[in-house]
């Protein structure tokens, strides 16, 4: 039942280092030990993974975008690195690096760098993953590992960037990325993902580690802006050691199957998460997020707040897990999911989904679904504005709430402008809060 | 300008207006004055065609035209203008693209361009310090976080810049202290003119000691129960409301 993998898995192991072969075999035996999901698989319940039926060839290297015009990155004071369809890209990269971050690509790692790998690779994703972490796993030719020295403090962020663009068939990427922040370190990282215009379908596995040596601080961005046929089933996976602070932002437009799953492990006492998101689907598309704030020490703080606007015959699902362990005390943890519909056939099955084992601890959580306010409507429609274009605002207003907490302010104003576009605002009258 | 002849709505069944009939001329400005529970609100809410606000008999004409008949979009670019008296706050829309939004539609009703951003924000932090707004509350949600007082402001900046035929301020003068309300009878004195109508809805007659009106009318039971000139709100003021609820009764 998993053909659908075969020739990718293949060639994976052909061009996989030496050092990684084991690693392979492993993840090759979990992933066809693993049964495919159904729609009674408690995980995957309104999310079926249907469209991975098919033959999928392995990324091809060499691949080029046809015009640069096709993708719009946003601009940040930093250093980029590109990957199309996999593959890194030497002539869209940056070469320099900031300060007290060094990076390497797993294919090109020295023997002591792939011994230091090793020893942190599965770290997060290992336990808390899903059969497509093991199919990641087995698909490791090619990864990204990125060390942020202890005590820096980097204030240009790293773009990583991961196009999809034609191969001539279906194909599919495995990514995976692996960031060990230093003691005491602080930087921001910016994950994209994006698919060039009628570009053959891809399917991207990614799977993202993130790790938090105490007292670290790290900016995360997640953007999933692959739309059309593109696939996308992965997750993020982040631990905390104490006193470390991450803060995490998600983008997911729609497309026609999207599964991420974030998993925050607070495992020092003292850690804070913040995890924020907005997700977009419109058409007849599909995006699911699993979202799962693991508690296992006292003292630690959790904020997350996803919105989503659902359209047209859409559908989205959001499944927000708290887990506080007995010996969390004096956790903190709040969750809010809203929704908003703007179609009677769209769709969203949303779950907070809360499993408490300490008793001295506050966790507030709230879900919502709902349709546009009827007195925000009126009372813009009383100015002249037109339902049409008042129902717009009001989409876009619901979403813009959540983009002012992103922080890092080239991202804002890029991911606003892009929103607004979508949306029919200008982005020039839709500034926040000063 | 304005014409309604014996109006009669509902709100979820119960009837409010009971018959009521008002003729505004261009360049007046009316006082409407009444005890709670009178209808007051209602009236503008029915003009300015809220849902639920249901209208069972009776006509409206404004500029001509069927008032009834039209979208509460339409009433809007044909010069119909509702001060809220309380304004609904919409975080995450900022207040300047809320703004320029009803301008551009304003614009396109009169067979303008729209403005481009630049000019138009130039404007628009004219008018805010008009008002007496801190320009600084262009860029907020559309009245989020603001106070009373701001808020009505904003109603009435937003007046100045959609320069409507016929304005109705509904208890704009409630809650808002002596400056306040200065501020916000200077902007309706500026606006005043012989082609603009004001309907100014009130419980007080605090506001006409600094906006004088041509007609005062008290409402009660859903419909006018006294008219007068402005003597008849100094009436009220000394008697109160409740010598004429005797009356109607």
């Amino acid at each position: 039942m998993f053909e659908f993998m075969q020739q990718s898995l293949d060639s994976a192991a052909q061009r996989a280092p030496a050092w990684l072969q084991d690693w392979l075999r492993d993840g090759r035996d979990r992933w066809e030990a693993s049964t495919m999901p159904t729609r009674k698989t408690e995980n995957w319940k309104y999310t079926s993974v249907q469209a991975l039926r098919e033959h999928f060839a392995p990324a091809a290297a060499g691949a080029r975008l046809l015009r640069e015009s096709d993708i719009d990155l946003p601009q940040l004071v930093g250093s980029r690195q590109v990957f199309i369809n996999g593959h890194h890209s030497a002539r869209l990269s940056d070469s320099e690096l900031p300060d007290g971050v060094s990076l390497v690509r797993f294919g090109e790692a020295s023997t002591a760098q792939a011994a230091h790998i090793r020893q942190y690779l599965g770290s997060a994703a290992g336990e808390a993953g899903t059969l497509f972490t093991a199919l990641n796993d087995a698909s490791l030719a090619e990864g990204v590992f990125v060390e942020i020295a202890a005590g820096h403090r980097v204030a240009q962020p790293l773009h990583l960037v991961w196009l999809t663009t034609n191969q001539g068939e279906a194909f599919s990427v495995n990514q995976r990325l692996l960031v060990l922040c230093g003691s005491d370190s602080s930087c921001a990282v910016v994950e994209q993902f994006a698919g060039v215009r009628d570009a053959n379908k891809a399917f991207t596995n990614g799977v993202s580690e993130l790790l938090l040596a105490r007292g670290a601080t790290l900016e995360h961005y997640r953007l999933h802006q692959e739309e059309g046929s593109d696939l996308h089933v992965g997750g993020v996976y982040a631990r905390l050691a104490e006193q470390s602070t991450f803060n995490s932002f998600h983008l997911g437009l729609g497309s026609e199957l999207k599964r991420i799953d974030v998993v925050v492990e607070h495992c020092g006492q003292g850690a804070h998460s913040e995890v924020n998101g907005v997700y977009l689907p419109r058409g007849s598309e599909h995006i699911d997020y699993h979202t799962c704030i693991e508690h296992r020490v006292p003292d630690c703080t959790s904020s997350e707040t996803f919105r989503g606007i659902i359209a047209d015959e859409a559908r989205a699902v959001f499944n927000g897990r708290i887990h506080i362990h007995r010996d969390a005390q004096k956790t903190r943890a709040e969750l809010s999911n809203k929704n908003l519909l703007t179609s009677t056939r769209a769709e969203v099955n949303t779950k907070p989904e809360l499993e408490i084992y300490a008793d001295d601890v506050q966790c507030a959580h709230g879900a919502t679904v709902a349709q546009l306010n009827e007195n925000a409507l009126h009372y813009l429609r009383t100015r002249g504005v037109s339902r049409t274009e008042a129902q717009s605002m009001l989409s876009f207003g619901f979403i813009n709430e959540v983009i002012d907490t992103v922080r890092n302010a080239a991202l804002r104003d890029y991911l606003r402008a892009m929103l607004a576009r979508r949306f029919a605002r200008d982005p020039a009258l839709t500034r926040p809060t000063a | 300008m304005l014409k309604i002849d014996n109006l009669h709505a509902s709100v979820e069944g119960q009837d409010i207006l009971n018959g009521l009939s008002l003729s505004v001329k261009p360049g007046e400005v009316h006082a409407i004055m009444g005890p709670n529970g009178s209808g007051k609100s209602t009236l503008g809410h029915v003009l300015a065609g809220r849902p639920g606000y249901t209208v069972t008999a009776g006509t409206v004409e404004f500029l001509g035209q069927d008032l009834l008949a039209l979208d509460t979009e339409e009433r809007a670019r044909l010069g119909l203008f509702l001060a809220f008296q309380y304004p609904v706050e919409i975080p995450g829309v900022s207040n300047m693209e809320f703004m320029k939004a009803a301008v551009d539609a304003m614009r396109t009703q009169r067979g303008e361009e729209p403005l481009d951003a630049v000019s138009f924000m130039k404007l628009a932090r004219e008018t805010s310090k008009a008002v007496d707004l801190d320009p600084g509350f262009l860029k907020r949600g559309v009245n989020e976080g603001f106070s009373g007082g701001e808020k009505k402001r904003n109603e009435l900046m937003q007046m100045m810049l959609l320069q409507p035929r016929l304005a109705i301020m509904d208890e704009t003068d409630s809650g808002l202290d002596i400056d306040a309300l200065q501020v916000v009878a200077r902007g309706v004195n500026a606006m005043r003119s012989a082609q603009r109508s004001f309907v100014l809805v009130t419980h007080y007659q605090r506001l006409l000691n600094y906006i004088e009106p041509d007609h005062v009318h008290v409402l009660a039971g859903g419909r006018i129960a006294r008219s007068g000139d402005k003597s008849l709100a100094l009436e009220l003021e000394a008697k109160g409301y409740a010598w004429l609820e005797n009356e109607v009764a």
